[in-house]
């Protein structure tokens, strides 16, 4: 459930985090919000997707949630015990029940190790036997079709999709509970793309896993994913579960990212609905008044300057940020023009 | 038929490397006729951009280029530099994927495309330039284009850069763009809006445009037909409907089930298995065979001809045998 819930205790609570950055110069003291305020929950065994455009904060959401970042403010709550009280110790031990898979595995695998030592990095931090971590890792190996012969070469002696199998491998190796995915498949070619979703559902199933899974690829997400966040400079406007927001889609700026994605159809390309946005996100360290969504909305009012909307259920089953939502299946939908001119 | 604007016969390019040389198109022929847009889809190494590459001769020195090009009734694969220059930006417009590394970080924008203008018409006065050059910005949907005219690239976004090179490409109105992966590095409502601007275009001025990409979903929007390449080969071509609805080639139809789709929850996606071929090492038969459900002894023996199958062109022995058995082996 991505609705914060207090009656039961999710694996992963986050509630109201927000992450700044500072810009400038140090005289001018600016600050960045690159995540401002955002809350859900991750239940075990679920996958929750984040996605929105370059810049809305999903990376930055996903590495505070595992603590490679300091959120600003706000809790990060794993099974109960809140991040933020733990000592480095503690949190070093709670770190081998979340784990994190990175967008390029040629830049987070170090060139300079075989891969043997890359998968064995954890297992002996984490103070596992020698028995035990050559089982687990022949175990994995054999799961994601590398063989035992491949832990004495080095990352660029495998392709990116074998470099991605061996970053999944390397998250693996110490049994988390939950996974954040960090645009696992973007840099892979469809075909091999295919192949490590497949592979991301078959470990999901097989270990229980709980993925948050950041991507900007809304083809992807609606394949993987239990619930869906959207995310618009720093803010989520709308969450819900996955048939909530692609077919129940009640946010403009959700319909838009929808209505944009191409669909690998030539029928359905040519008569599905138009949704052009007016302009480019506006910059964080400046957000607009009010919805912060409103500059490139085509429904923006007056009220949408003056009072920020929140994230809310107006009576459709899913929340929303929008003074104005209308339920719409814009994937589907034909012949609705919204087609706006660009000023 | 008349005659094709663009014409490609057996294109080859070859790179001498240290171990020997690599492979990277093995006798491509294409076809582009005036107006029309077609699209060359295929993943990384396939072959699509140093295609377009050579026939523009911007492929490193290394590259070894064979085969004929044929450009409006002239030849143009070994044609002189100074020929090459005036089609390139003149007759031939072209886009990149990255517009940050194809534009010149200290020259403004205006300077960049004024520039593109005077190279191709020498003659014309630089108030007449200039004015051109804004009337370009504005056709690309550039906000406050006398001012834009002013700013450096790095003071663009993405979308903004890539509406840069739009406007150069299409300064000297060309015949034909070039368009090598122009919406992959934006985000999607970004890539909405390139794409809007780029139709827009041609449906104002009936320019012909090859667009490159690795993105069907794309092609399926924008091209009328359609080639699918593969270790450095065209594997299928044929008008887009047909190409989607009725591909024969097994590559063809594994690409489309191995994406999964926004508007389908809960399909099965099939990856395609195996690795793209390696080009350094020149396969014998069909580059495909090894990762093809269908392959028989007679893929490794002979390298297949495109020829008529059906609704397409297929290069493929067992077309449209081979499709329907690839079909079954992976559901």
């Amino acid at each position: 459930m991505t609705e914060p819930d207090n009656s039961s205790t999710p694996l992963l609570q986050v509630r109201d985090l927000v992450k700044s950055f500072p810009v400038g110069s140090s005289r001018r003291g600016g600050q960045v919000q690159a995540v401002a305020g955002v809350s859900f929950d991750l239940q075990r065994g679920e996958t929750l997707s984040l996605v929105g455009e370059s810049g809305c904060g999903k990376s930055t959401t996903a590495r505070c949630v595992v603590r490679i970042l300091d959120p600003s403010s706000g809790t990060v709550r794993f099974d109960g015990t809140d991040l933020g009280n733990l000592d480095a110790g503690g949190l070093r031990s709670m770190r081998s029940r979340f784990q994190m898979v990175f967008q390029d595995p040629q830049a987070s695998l170090n060139p300079r190790m075989t891969v043997g030592d890359i998968l064995n990095e954890p297992l002996e931090i984490h103070g596992v036997d020698r028995a035990e971590a050559s089982e687990r890792i022949n175990e994995l190996l054999s799961l994601v079709q590398l063989r035992p012969s491949d832990l004495d070469r080095y990352p660029h002696q495998f392709s990116g999709g074998q470099r991605q199998r061996i970053g999944i491998v390397r998250a693996l190796v110490l049994r988390p509970e939950m996974i954040a995915l960090d645009e696992p498949v973007s840099a892979l070619d469809v075909s091999i793309q295919a192949e490590i979703i497949r592979l991301l559902e078959q470990l999901r199933d097989q270990f229980g896993l709980a993925y948050l899974f950041i991507a900007h690829d809304l083809s992807v997400v609606r394949h993987l994913s239990d619930h869906v966040a959207v995310m618009y400079l720093g803010k989520f406007v709308e969450t819900g579960t996955n048939e909530q927001i692609y077919e129940s889609t009640a946010h403009p700026y959700t319909q838009a990212l929808l209505a944009a994605a191409p669909i690998p159809d030539p029928q359905v390309e040519r008569s599905r609905t138009r949704i052009v946005l007016v302009g480019e996100p506006p910059s964080p360290i400046n957000p607009p008044s009010g919805c912060r969504f409103r500059t490139r909305c085509w429904k923006a009012e007056a009220r949408c300057a003056e009072e920020e909307p929140q994230l809310a259920d107006p009576g459709i089953g899913h929340l929303v940020a929008c003074h104005f939502p209308e339920v719409s299946n814009v994937i589907l939908h034909r012949s609705t023009n919204y087609r706006e001119a660009i000023t | 038929m008349r005659d094709a604007l663009l014409t490609l016969k057996g294109l080859s390019v070859e790179f001498a490397v240290s171990t020997g040389s690599v492979h990277a198109v093995r006798g491509v022929d294409l076809d582009v006729q005036r107006g029309e847009v077609v699209g060359i889809v295929g993943e990384s190494g396939s072959g699509k951009s140093a295609t377009m590459l050579a026939l523009l001769g911007l492929l490193a020195p290394n590259a070894v280029v064979g085969g004929s090009a044929r450009f409006d009734g002239s030849e143009i694969i070994g044609a002189t530099g100074s020929h090459l220059r005036s089609l390139r930006g003149g007759k031939i417009g072209m886009i990149f994927q990255d517009p940050m590394t194809s534009l010149n970080p200290v020259l403004t924008i205006g300077h960049q495309i004024a520039e593109a203008i005077e190279v191709h018409q020498p003659t014309m006065r630089p108030k007449r330039v200039m004015a051109r050059v804004q009337e370009l910005l504005e056709m690309v949907s550039i906000p406050h284009a006398s001012e834009r005219m002013r700013s450096h690239p790095h003071e663009l976004s993405g979308g903004m850069r890539q509406r840069v090179m739009i406007a150069m490409a299409v300064a000297n109105e060309p015949e034909l763009i070039i368009a090598d992966e122009p919406t992959t590095a934006l985000d999607v409502t970004i890539q909405a809006q390139i794409l809007e601007v780029l139709a827009d275009l041609r449906q104002r001025t009936n320019t012909a445009m090859v667009i490159i990409t690795h993105d069907l979903g794309v092609v399926a929007g924008v091209a009328d037909r359609v080639n699918v390449m593969y270790g450095g080969r065209v594997v299928e071509r044929g008008n887009v409907d047909d190409l989607f609805y009725s591909g024969e080639h097994p590559y063809t139809n594994g690409l489309l089930a191995c994406l999964p789709r926004l508007d389908r929850r809960g399909q099965s996606i099939e990856p395609i298995g195996g690795a793209p071929p390696v080009l350094d090492v020149l396969p014998t038969g069909c580059s495909f065979a090894p990762r093809c459900g269908a392959a028989q002894p007679e893929c490794n023996a002979s390298d297949p001809v495109l020829r008529r199958v059906g609704a397409t062109e297929v290069a493929c022995h067992f077309a449209p045998d081979a499709a329907r058995v690839s079909r079954k082996v992976t559901v």
